[in-house]
């Protein structure tokens, strides 16, 4: 926000008109996490304040070669993305409000579900959630009220950075999170099975998982099944325009990140949580849904539909707190998926999967370079084992240019020397070549 | 409306005892606040409730509402037909629109429950 019209003046008389100094307004918000005094001097003119922040700004690095994934993913965004995003008529409030009169919002939203169904091989979603970590949660609340039951199974394999968002939510609830260890790349089938009892709600996984393998889920699923667990996956939108779908594994609920469907990579986000599901578990689920009906003259048009599930009729006994929809983003999803198409999106996914092929083998032909699992398939991220600690290398490879990958120790710390390296279309032979070299030279 | 010899909940359940099992509903009183209904949650058979406890949820288009047992039992039964026609409860919520019988383990919680006569006061006062 660069100009805020409210005077000191004005602020005094607001304060005084609800009775509490500016330190009880905001008394809800620990100390340290307050914002102190600026690194600035007071009374500095609007020109020379915006140098120094524009100089601060500088020491970001921004034009780094990324081959840093772990979740977050940088794809080539087409123009027309943007373009049709900002127009005003959407770029308006995040979720409808009064959603009716807003059919142009409620049609897209339509359309996005469609399509997340369709990715996913599902049969209904719901209009978007915040992000792939509070989707995973979302997932595991509603398997619980699925099934009555509080145990829940999640494989380390799963992004550490959804791990600790559930266990950050879960803290104070009775649930009983078991972690199995994913020790291959691959997911333990006898460890996960020997968990499996009547009290476990679900089994949550993810495909690719967060080392970059790809696995069939369908076998835990169909044990699963057999003792009336769900099974939740999360899965990376993109890989799914050459992979086998979480739908054809017998998934029950699939999630994940859609910051990959045409957003970019921002610190903080916004980003995207999608969710989809079987027709027979949609009133246990979360958030909004939108649907399709004819009105009064048999016109086609959309409303909010299976509200009686939200906080607002609900109240305490709603499938969520979330009341609201990640409007624009998904629409960026729609967006970019309706300009690539069933066929772009398959070239683009092959075209990640070739890449990382090729910088696998590129890499793993440096001397002291290794693969780290033996499990050989993975779509756009593998782990490799360095000579050294791979937070160093790292640090060096920045100096150069480059985001090398994801330091694995820093989830995972018998990982010391572990890098997990990503390619998507984005990065040409010559980068990966280069790549290649630069890491060599700091070995 | 109401029927005689049912017994009444102030929660507007229903229930028609027969030897030591009862046949439960909601009133009409309770579908027409409701409106129209969209969707039923029925319980699960076999599942012990106590009295008051939750037994399932009525959706309608403009409100949720959950169902209490009216007595202390074991579901023996579901009227499986709600799943596909809630409107069964507006249209007979007395009769066809029944939503589970309740093998009664506490007799003495049927003393709880308003007879026809007190039921329309109840409502009258409302």
């Amino acid at each position: 926000m660069p100009f805020i019209a409210n005077t000191d003046e004005q602020r005094k008389r607001m304060l005084a008109d609800i009775g509490l100094t500016r330190e009880q307004l905001f008394s809800d918000i620990p100390k340290e996490l307050l914002c102190g005094r600026l690194n600035m001097p007071d009374g500095l003119p609007e020109q020379e304040v915006r140098g120094i922040l524009a100089e601060l700004a500088g020491k970001n690095s921004i034009d780094l070669t990324l081959f840093l994934g772990g979740g977050f993913y940088d794809h080539f965004i087409p123009a027309a993305v943007y373009s049709i995003v900002s127009r005003s008529e959407f770029y308006t409030a995040y979720t409808p409000y009064q959603p009716e009169v807003s059919q142009g919002t409620l049609q897209a939203i339509y359309e996005y579900q469609s399509m997340i169904c369709r990715l996913t091989d599902m049969e209904a979603a719901n209009a978007s959630l915040y992000d792939g970590g509070t989707a995973m949660y979302e997932a595991m609340m509603m398997a619980l009220r699925v099934t009555g039951r509080n145990k829940v199974i999640i494989d380390t394999s799963v992004n550490p950075i959804y791990r600790v968002m559930i266990e950050s939510y879960t803290k104070n609830l009775k649930i009983e999170l078991v972690q199995t260890h994913c020790a291959t790349g691959l997911v333990d089938r006898e460890q996960i099975l020997s968990k499996l009892d009547d009290k476990t709600a679900a089994v949550i996984l993810q495909n690719p998982n967060f080392f970059g393998c790809i696995d069939d889920f369908g076998d835990i699923a169909e044990k699963a099944h057999s003792k009336g667990v769900l099974l939740a996956v999360s899965c990376y939108p993109i890989s799914l325009g050459i992979l086998k779908t979480p739908g054809a594994m017998g998934a029950d609920i699939v999630t994940g990140e859609g910051q990959s469907l045409g957003m970019p990579l921002s610190f903080g986000g916004p980003y995207l949580g999608f969710m989809a599901t079987r027709m027979k578990y949609v009133r246990k689920m979360p958030g909004r849904i939108v649907g399709q009906t004819l009105d009064r003259q048999g016109r086609r048009c959309f409303v909010m539909t299976l509200q009686a599930r939200e906080q607002h009729i609900r109240r305490d006994k709603a499938t969520s707190n979330i009341c609201s929809n990640e409007a624009l983003c998904a629409l960026t999803a729609l967006v970019y998926l309706s300009l690539l198409g069933k066929q772009g999106l398959r070239e683009t996914a092959q075209l990640c999967a070739d890449k990382a092929s090729y910088a696998y083998k590129r890499l793993t032909a440096i001397p002291g370079v290794k693969p780290h699992f033996r499990a050989k398939w993975f779509f756009n991220e593998f782990v490799l084992d360095l000579p050294c600690e791979a937070a160093d290398v790292i640090a060096k490879l920045i100096e150069k240019g480059f985001a090398a990958g994801f330091p694995l120790s820093r989830y995972y710390p018998d990982m010391k020397n572990c890098i997990l390296v990503c390619v998507t279309e984005k990065r040409t032979k010559q980068q990966i070549g280069m790549f290649a070299e630069a890491l060599e030279s700091v070995l | 409306m109401i029927v005689k010899g049912l017994l009444y909940t102030k929660d507007h359940e229903w229930a028609k005892v027969e030897g030591d099992i009862a046949t439960v509903g909601i009133t009409d009183h309770a579908q027409d606040q409701l409106g129209e209904l969209t969707f039923v949650e029925l319980p699960e058979t076999g599942k012990e409730v106590r009295q008051k406890g939750e037994l399932g949820v009525v959706e309608s288009s403009k409100a949720a509402s959950d169902v209490y047992a009216p007595v202390a039992g074991k579901i023996t039964e579901v009227n499986k037909e709600l799943e596909n026609k809630p409107e069964l409860i507006n249209q007979d919520c007395y009769g066809a629109g029944w939503i589970c019988k309740i093998q009664i383990t506490d007799k003495a919680s049927i003393n709880n429950l308003m007879d026809a006569a007190r039921y329309g006061e109840y409502l009258k006062g409302l």
